[in-house]
């Protein structure tokens, strides 16, 4: 059997292999969100919240994704109008309040964090979630939805004048992608079993952003790459010991040099 | 018979070029309507408003009677009305029948129908697209390509492609921007065979064309655009002798 | 009261808006978001805590110190980082994956150097308070506000009445354009990625006199808040990050005051949100369009 230790990194990277997909999935619309943390806490604090009060942890997680795919509809909406780099800004800025937001916001434990989360995750169902999410996105890409999201990025004009709605494929990008991580968001707490709102900063937003784009934004086993990458490299460049960060940074670089178009190639090159 | 499109006194203006003055033209239902004229006639900004690409500064445009006026170009195409591309813009990271399919969507139904399908394994609404995407392929003459992705084709299939991707969302007028650009004589030929044959299948077609050839050989009526007034409308014998025509197209002609 | 909150605002402002040139700059020339520029803003006010202990050359050496650190720094980035992307013609968001690794091991470094924890940064002034009417000044804020301003107004004629400067200006309307007329590029970016690093290491230097104390992660907090000065003003444009820079400082000083303290970076953010929205271009804009 796998150790404890092994256990916990898989899981780690399992949620975070979920909240690549979810930023995938936006992205394969062309709208480059830098704010997943934000969708992620959502689902982490209202997954916890719930669980204290005794709703069973599927209930509870799957308010928590909802939730978080409301605000995405919010979020979403504003993305309608602007595009490229001012959709990155937007939503770090959402990312940031909804950090300020948890910060302060006292029923669920503000600057002190929320401890006491009961230990529900269990490694097997983040696995699950990983299949089924992949499974989702995959069939996406071969679905009018996500045909549609990849004509929208690659030429938004032409896909409305081929009666493509805009709005309607572009919020449900985002909202999916932000159930996605409202999900990863509640595995996180109940694996953690303490949260606050540092945990969501803007460095995990961008962390995500890095799976997807170095994994390879054009392939939907590209995020999953990235994910587990970025997870389980710091762990094992545990050779190197105190210097693990440089080493991955300095990987970072590299890979960005070697395969600026993310390591796994778009889908359709694969044929 | 009446007319199955009509703009009336269109005028779009860009900061203080008025590309488009006070413009009148009605496309009768079964027609090859070609809209001719110099470079810088406002002829592609007209296709474009009559698309809901772009939305006129004034005037009023009606599509069997309803106006459409500032609807946009995904609802323009929902009631009917399909374009091409002067500089093609196809999608370049799906294939061919991909490509094709997407002028499906708007005939696919719903999004909760979309839902659902989604959930089922062997959706019904997908097979039909793709079994309507590959007829029109056939009909453009672009079967046995249909797993490459629009890149690995010669840009004269990258325009039949476009006409496809129109043709598949089921338009009862379709518009073509400059489809003969870039091609040989007999590409041009077979061109016009295909236009023929789509009319003959019950679509209007408006046609922008540089090549008076063509346009001279498959059009009920012409209409001559020059700096952004119209300037003749009649059938082609009538416009090939008109002088206020002749006169504009001096030092343009082909 | 109000001016006095106006004044405090001006001073914090005043480095935002340091951060948020070099951003422009940057975004201004290769249109990226250069996620390691808190990093080199960090490494500017260690640069200037540390030539003040050793060399004790008082404010104005560690502000050298701090701009030409940062400066080099910068100009490394762009030379291991992001150059060689660029030249194998590589997607345009891997060299934002790059400066997110060179942000990872400066932090790294940083911390290994000098510890995880605040570090206090000598005094450079008496802590004179002076009585402008209503107003109240230290010798420290006068500092901060005169340095920040005389930077921007030498920034200002740099890029307005210097060939290169020009060529810098060109290059952020159109980079292929401006290597077509013959300008350098490789050098203009090298030069803006100098100055905007530089501009950085200033900021950072003048944060550490004002807040008496620098840590390796300072960089992160000010990294996003430079993001949100640069939109505010209009992408890649420097006027507008100074004037971004200034509102920003107002409104956090005046939301501290006026509204829940807590929730300042909120308002920030809901700020830069809003302008978003309603000036999709930013209030100053460069007229660089949205695109990708």
């Amino acid at each position: 059997m796998l150790s404890g230790y092994w256990e916990s990194v898989i899981t780690f990277a399992g949620i975070n292999v979920l909240m690549g997909l979810s930023l995938y999935v936006p992205m394969s619309a062309g709208l480059i969100s830098l704010g997943q943390a934000g969708f992620m806490a959502i689902g982490a604090y209202l997954s916890a919240y719930l669980t204290k009060l005794g709703v069973p942890f599927p209930l509870a997680m799957a308010a928590g994704a909802l939730a978080a795919g409301i605000v995405g509809l919010i979020v979403g909406a504003p993305a309608l109008r602007i595009r490229g780099i001012y959709i990155m800004i937007l939503t770090l800025g959402f990312g940031e309040i909804v950090r300020v937001f948890f910060l302060n916001f006292t029923p669920t434990g503000g600057a002190l964090g929320y401890s006491g989360i009961q230990p529900l995750t269990e490694f097997y169902w983040v696995l699950t979630a990983c299949a089924i999410a992949l499974v989702a996105v995959w069939r996406l890409r071969h679905s009018r939805m996500g045909r549609a999201m990849i004509a929208i990025h690659e030429d938004d004009l032409a896909a409305e004048a081929m009666g493509i709605n805009l709005m309607t494929v572009k919020l449900f990008a985002f909202s999916f992608g932000a159930v996605i991580a409202g999900v990863a968001g509640a595995f996180y707490a109940h694996q953690t079993l303490y949260i606050d709102a540092q945990q969501f900063d803007f460095a995990r937003s961008a962390t995500t952003f890095l799976y997807v784009v170095l994994g390879g934004p054009a392939n939907p086993l590209g995020p999953v790459l990235g994910a587990v990458l970025v997870t389980i490299l710091p762990e094992t460049l545990r050779v190197v010991q105190d210097w693990r960060m440089t080493f991955f940074g300095g990987l970072l670089v590299i890979a960005a040099i070697w395969r600026p178009d993310g390591l796994l190639k778009p889908l359709h090159s694969y044929r | 018979m009446t007319a199955l499109l009509v703009a009336d006194a269109i005028s779009k203006r860009f900061g203080g070029y008025l590309a488009l003055a006070d413009v009148g033209v009605q496309i009768r239902a079964g027609d090859i309507h070609a809209l001719i004229g110099p470079n810088g006639a406002g002829k592609t900004t007209l296709f474009n408003i009559i698309s809901g690409v772009a939305v006129p500064t004034a005037g009023r445009i009606a599509f069997q009677g309803q106006d459409y006026t500032g609807r946009r170009a995904d609802q323009v195409l929902a009631m009917g009305v399909a374009r091409n591309f002067q500089h093609v813009r196809l999608f370049p990271g799906l294939s061919i029948v991909e490509n094709v399919m997407i002028g499906c969507h708007a005939r696919m139904g719903s999004l909760l129908q979309e839902l659902l399908s989604y959930v089922r394994l062997e959706p019904r609404a997908e097979r039909d697209a793709r079994d309507r995407a590959l007829e029109v392929i056939n009909f453009v003459g672009l079967q046995g390509r249909i797993a490459m992705l629009p890149g690995e084709l010669t840009l004269v299939d990258q325009r039949r492609l476009e006409i496809a991707r129109a043709l598949a969302s089921g338009p009862q007028l379709l518009l073509l921007d400059e489809p003969a650009a870039g091609m040989n004589p007999s590409e041009v030929n077979q061109l016009d065979t295909l236009i023929r044959q789509i009319r003959d299948s019950g679509i209007t077609v408006l046609l922008v064309e540089h090549h008076t050839r063509l346009v001279m050989a498959v059009a009920d009526r012409v209409t001559v655009l020059s700096a952004g007034r119209v300037i003749a409308d009649g059938p082609p014998s009538i416009i090939q002798r008109d002088e206020a025509v002749i006169t504009a197209y001096l030092g343009d002609s082909q | 009261m109000l001016l006095q909150q106006l004044v405090n605002g001006l001073m914090l402002g005043s480095t935002y808006a340091l951060v948020a040139i070099g951003y422009a700059l940057i975004f201004g020339v290769l249109r990226l978001l250069h996620l390691a520029h808190g990093e080199v803003f960090m490494v500017g006010a260690f640069a200037g805590l540390m030539v003040s202990i050793w060399l004790s050359v008082g404010p104005l050496g560690a502000l050298i110190g701090g701009l030409v650190v940062a400066a080099l720094l910068g100009m490394l980035l762009e030379l291991i980082a992001f150059r060689p992307i660029r030249h194998r013609g590589g997607n345009y968001l891997a060299p934002i994956v790059s400066s997110v690794g060179a942000g990872l091991v400066i932090q790294e470094i940083m911390t290994k150097l000098f510890g995880a924890e605040q570090i206090s940064f000598p005094k450079q002034f008496e802590s004179v308070v002076y009585q402008l009417g209503p107003i109240q000044v230290s010798d420290t804020q006068l500092f901060i506000m005169g340095i920040a301003f005389t930077t921007m107004f030498a920034l200002h004629v740099f890029v307005t009445y210097t060939r290169l400067g020009t060529a810098m200006r060109a290059a952020s309307e159109n980079i292929e354009v401006a290597s077509i007329l013959g300008i350098n590029v490789n050098t203009v970016v090298l030069l803006s990625f100098g100055i905007a690093s530089g501009l950085g290491g200033i900021a950072g230097v003048l944060v550490g006199m004002n807040f008496s104390s620098i840590s390796p992660f300072m960089g992160t907090d000010m990294a996003t808040k430079g993001f949100a000065v640069m939109l505010i003003g209009g992408l890649g444009s420097i006027y507008g990050a100074m004037a971004g820079g200034l509102i920003l400082g107002i409104v956090e000083v005046l939301s501290v005051a006026y509204l829940a303290s807590s929730y300042r970076d909120a308002f920030v953010f809901l700020l830069m949100i809003l302008i978003l929205l309603l000036r999709p271009r930013g209030l100053f804009s460069a007229g660089i369009e949205p695109g990708r």
